[in-house]
């Protein structure tokens, strides 16, 4: 099976081209279709799991050139690595939960729905495979359609402006990067590289300037996408008016999107660059932390809450990959699963409540673990993965990430950003509390069914993952760890104060380490990195 | 006693021009005789031979035919442009019947005067000459000012007809007398003659005359092109013009204005590139952003697509200003995909319009992604390709031609064009906002789609999508085409 790659990817397109077929009133029809594609695609992507090599080789590869005209050659060019991996398995992972948690909550135009899941689907497995910068900028536009109808269509109250939002915001960001993309590319060609294979251009020497234009370029568009405060304005908006489904998979996969776009392309194309903005994304990726947990904590409505609790997430994510080392880039990754994970249990549990209920304040409810046992138990579980308890993801995710970045040049803004993991146990918790103890008051609540099987069946995937990625991390660290050290060792190579000199011969000049950029010399935090790339301080392993 | 010598002239390179006008005139002559009403197989005719030109013109590739003293050739260049006119020509032809028989306009008149306007725009896009260029865009220009007006009962189309005549008779004498200045810098009407003329001046861009009419010739272009500041007439003409030669306008001579413009600065005036891709920039910029913000600020449909057409076009100036073989063949192969999204889009407005063009506002689109799911869908390619969203021909143009500029070195040109892109996506938006978000607040009139204008539909997505997804056979062809320009 050489195509294994593209299999996965197109079988939900193949799966519209079925659903095309059924009449649009048969909607058991329609949702079980969508269902059992997304289950087969993510039986095929589990090939991919099984077949793939613990080392930091690209694999599953298929090239195939695509479009040859002009200046340019653009090839069909995906593959998978330690780092791609698993947010492979991840989307497919949450695909077939997000279909079947549309089953009750989307009623009307059916159809259409479960096209845009399926689209979405593809669009995203597509944007995580390509190597190519063309077409990883292809597929990354074509997410933004189906998710623009989800919120549009299926939404709340607000939902054509959050809609709009959310493509102009994105659009604007992916198109600047397209232009930086173009010139990418020419100066690729200047140096003889001759596709926009992703590969060519880490070879690439570019001078500083360059690089700082080109890595803001990039920055920026995924930044919006992450999203960074102060970029992140989209997402309340987005989040609170879009369909469940659509939530889920926005908080679980799309917000990946932009994390990723950092570690695959705009950190190893810019090494230089990125050194450069450490400090600078460090800070708003702390401010991020710090803000959106204060923000969600005087928030009423749950759902509006749980997004702000994905921007300090992701704010964490951030940190963590900018460390530049072994344990923030896995803590990073890891981080980027756990809140795929227990944010879409999250935004699960807030649909369970809205579907029966009609309502998302905080003020609506309370006392409902006397009345809903099962959600309640539930909701804690997730409730505890989302504030990083030990023994659950969470716990493995931050704890790695602040780890690294407390080892890395930015120990100042770890110490800042560890108060948020605290902050994070303020809302969550209180709103844990609010919801479910203290008297059940409220007579509409006192009806109110525990979850039924379809329910709990959609959380015990993700109620298992939570627990087996909190007790047993190891085979997700040991996959993706050769990838993570060698995209260390790439940003490494280079140094980073280049403004004048030419790459190479200051890398001559500095074999052993350099200095921080950011941090006065002697500074007791600083570490040479060549020490700690030999030696790390803490093996990601022990961290279990 | 000297013999006054006849020059052979080699009747190849305007073969499909000649099949064009001997149609034209035979329709003419057969509509004098038709059966009352019945224009419809007009249509039919019109279209296959269209067909048959756009085979002929396609059996021209490859070759390089000079006639009548050099004055037109046939080459690749112009072969593109050729099948692009057609295309757009093809289009209009399909989606015309249905919409004329609805507004009772249904005059026979109506498929000639569209295939002298292709005629027109041929010889724009072969034309080696001043004064063949010039020609060709009177013959497309006086067609257009009476199509534009097709509709005698609609005030609104005698407006338009009458404004786009004014407006164009001025800019006319814009062009015209630009080109006398450059035949007086010059003393040659001959494109390769004035180019090797100004090759051989010690300082062109300190020559007044020359420059002058350079600049000149550009406003007149920039005119029918509907560059700003020169596109004041576009929002008018187009909203009150019969809405199928809305489209066509839109699509055959802007591009027939570019293939002209093409030939014109980048074979009679190469040596003053640096001059003239300086105000290129400016106009490009000017365009697309005058274009936009305008656009963002329409209710009706028809203005809405006016407005981006002017953006259009400035997308299109981005890769004139660059004017390398990126950039250029950039405005091919993006003028080519604006004939099929943006006819398509147009082909749209007319099934949803009711008679007498009542339902032309984007409220009037409010539920038809659910009531006429196929249409919308349709509706939404387009948009999204005029957006530049992949994948779609939209996305590839607009890629090659701010690659075009990249490549240049104006990065801010492209920037500026980028996120001119973002704010058109806006307005494409609120159509599909409108399509799918919103409940109708009236009861959908089933529109019946005949058959001719289904045709229409299935072409332009076609032309949308496939292009989109595989777009190297064009550009290869567009690449050939600018390359020995």
């Amino acid at each position: 099976m050489s195509n294994v790659l593209s299999l996965t990817t197109f079988l939900p397109i193949l799966g519209v081209l079925l659903l095309l077929f059924i009449p649009k009133d048969s909607k058991g029809v329609l949702r079980n279709v969508t269902l059992a594609v997304t289950v087969v695609t993510f039986l095929v992507s589990l090939i991919i799991l099984t077949g793939f090599q613990a080392n930091a080789e690209f694999q599953f590869a298929e090239n195939v050139p695509w479009i040859a005209a002009g200046p340019f050659i653009m090839r069909y060019n995906i593959a998978v690595d330690g780092i791609s991996l698993w947010l492979v398995i991840l989307t497919t992972f949450i695909m077939p939960i997000a279909v079947l948690s549309t089953y009750t909550a989307v009623e009307e135009k059916v159809k259409e729905y479960m096209i845009c899941l399926l689209l979405l689907e593809t669009g995203m497995l597509g944007a995580f495979i390509s190597l190519d910068l063309f077409l990883f900028y292809i597929f990354w536009e074509v997410m933004l359609i189906p998710m623009y109808f989800m919120i549009g269509i299926w939404g709340g109250k607000n939902k054509i402006y959050a809609a709009v939002k959310f493509f102009i915001y994105t659009m604007v960001g992916s198109l600047l990067m397209l232009v930086a993309l173009i010139f990418l590319y020419f100066k690729g060609m200047e140096a003889g590289i001759t596709d926009f294979g992703l590969l060519n251009f880490f070879s690439l020497k570019l001078d500083m300037a360059t690089q700082i234009w080109l890595f803001l370029a990039f920055a920026f568009a995924f930044a919006i996408k992450v999203p960074m405060f102060p970029l992140h304005t989209w997402l309340p908006d987005a989040h609170t008016e879009a369909p469940t489904a659509g939530s889920v998979i926005l908080a679980a996969v799309l917000l990946k999107m932009g994390t990723y776009g950092y570690v695959r392309f705009a950190i190893p194309l810019f090494p230089d660059a990125a050194h450069k903005f450490a400090p600078l994304i460090a800070t708003l990726a702390v401010i991020g932390i710090i803000y959106a947990a204060l923000v969600a904590m005087v928030q009423e409505d749950v759902k509006k809450l749980v997004a702000y609790s994905s921007v300090a997430h992701l704010g964490f994510v951030m940190l963590g990959v900018f460390a530049f080392n072994v344990e923030g880039i896995t803590g990073g990754m890891l981080q980027m699963l756990n809140h795929g994970i227990s944010t879409g249990a999250l935004f699960l549990i807030v649909g369970f409540i809205y579907e029966r209920r009609h309502t998302r304040l905080i003020t609506d409810f309370g006392g409902l673990s006397k009345q809903m046992p099962i959600f309640a138990t539930i909701f804690m579980i997730v409730t505890f993965s989302s504030v990083g308890l030990p023994g659950t993801n969470g716990f493995v995710g931050e704890f790695l990430i602040l780890l690294g970045a407390f080892e890395s040049q930015l120990r100042w803004w770890t110490i800042v950003a560890t108060s948020g993991v605290i902050l994070s146990a303020v809302y969550m918790l209180w709103v844990f509390q609010r919801v479910m103890f203290g008297e059940l008051d409220n007579p509409k609540n006192q009806k109110l069914l525990d979850l039924n099987a379809r329910e709990i069946a959609i959380m015990v995937p993700l109620l298992v993952m939570i627990f087996f990625m909190g007790l047993y991390p190891k085979p997700f660290i040991d996959k993706m760890d050769p990838a993570i050290k060698k995209l260390v060792a790439q940003v490494r190579v280079a140094p980073v104060n280049a403004q004048t000199m030419p790459v190479e011969a200051v890398s001559q000049k500095m074999p052993a380490g350099y200095q921080e950029n950011g941090m006065p010399p002697g500074h007791p935090g600083m570490e040479t990195p060549s020490a700690s790339q030999a030696a790390p301080a803490v093996n990601p392993h022990d961290a279990k | 006693m000297d013999m006054i010598s006849i020059p052979v002239v080699n009747m190849t390179p305007i073969l499909p021009e000649i099949v064009l006008s001997v149609l034209a005139m035979a329709l003419l002559l057969i509509n004098v005789f038709a059966p009352g009403g019945q224009k419809s197989f007009l249509a039919y005719i019109s279209f296959i031979g269209i067909i048959v030109a756009a085979v002929l013109v396609g059996t021209g590739w490859g070759n390089h035919i000079e006639s009548f003293s050099g004055s037109v050739v046939l080459d690749n260049f112009a072969t593109f442009f050729k099948v692009t006119f057609l295309v757009a020509a093809g289009l209009a032809v399909l989606i015309s019947d249905q919409y004329m028989e609805r507004e009772g306009c249904n005059h026979g008149e109506l498929y000639p005067l569209i295939l002298f306007t292709v005629v027109g725009m041929m010889l724009m896009a072969s034309g080696t000459d001043l004064m063949t260029i010039f020609l060709g865009l009177e013959v497309m220009s006086v067609s257009l000012y009476v199509l534009a007006g097709f509709n005698r009962a609609n005030r609104k189309s005698n407006e338009a007809g009458l404004k786009y005549f004014l407006l164009g008779s001025f800019s006319t004498g814009f062009l015209l007398y630009g080109m006398a200045l450059i035949y007086g810098a010059t003393g040659t009407t001959r494109l390769y003659k004035i180019a090797v003329i100004v090759g051989q001046m010690t300082l062109p861009s300190a020559n007044i005359m020359l420059v002058a009419g350079m600049l000149l010739m550009m406003t007149g272009f920039a005119f029918k092109i509907a560059a700003a500041p020169f596109h004041m007439w576009t929002p008018d003409v187009y909203e009150g013009a019969p809405t199928p030669m809305t489209a066509f306008m839109s699509a055959g001579p802007k591009a027939a204005g570019f293939a002209a413009l093409l030939r014109l600065f980048l074979v009679a005036l190469p040596t003053l590139q640096v001059e003239w891709s300086q105000v290129l920039w400016v106009l490009a910029v000017l365009t697309m952003t005058v274009g936009n913000i305008t656009a963002l600020r329409q209710d009706n449909i028809k203005r809405i697509l006016a407005y981006s057409s002017i953006a259009h076009a400035g997308y299109a100036l981005v890769g004139f200003a660059a004017g390398n073989g990126t950039g250029t063949s950039g405005i091919l192969f993006y003028m080519l995909s604006y004939a099929f999204m943006n006819i398509g889009a147009f082909a749209i407005v007319i099934l949803v319009a009711k008679k007498g063009e009542t339902n032309g506002n984007v409220m009037d689109f409010a539920g038809l992604g659910f009531k006429r799911p196929v249409l919308a869908v349709v509706m939404t390619i387009f948009l999204f390709s005029l957006a530049g969203v992949p994948p779609a021909a939209g996305f590839i143009g607009k890629f090659y031609l701010f690659a075009g500029a990249v490549q240049k070195g104006y990065i801010w040109l492209a920037v500026i064009g980028v996120l001119n892109s973002a704010a058109s996506a806006y307005y494409y938006l609120r159509i599909m906002v409108y399509m799918y978000m919103k409940e109708p607040t009236e009861e959908f009139e089933w529109v019946h789609v005949t058959a001719p204008v289904a045709l229409a539909l299935i072409i332009a997505v076609a032309g949308t999508v496939i292009p989109g997804i595989v777009p190297s056979f064009i550009l290869q062809y567009a690449q050939m085409a600018v390359k020995l320009l």
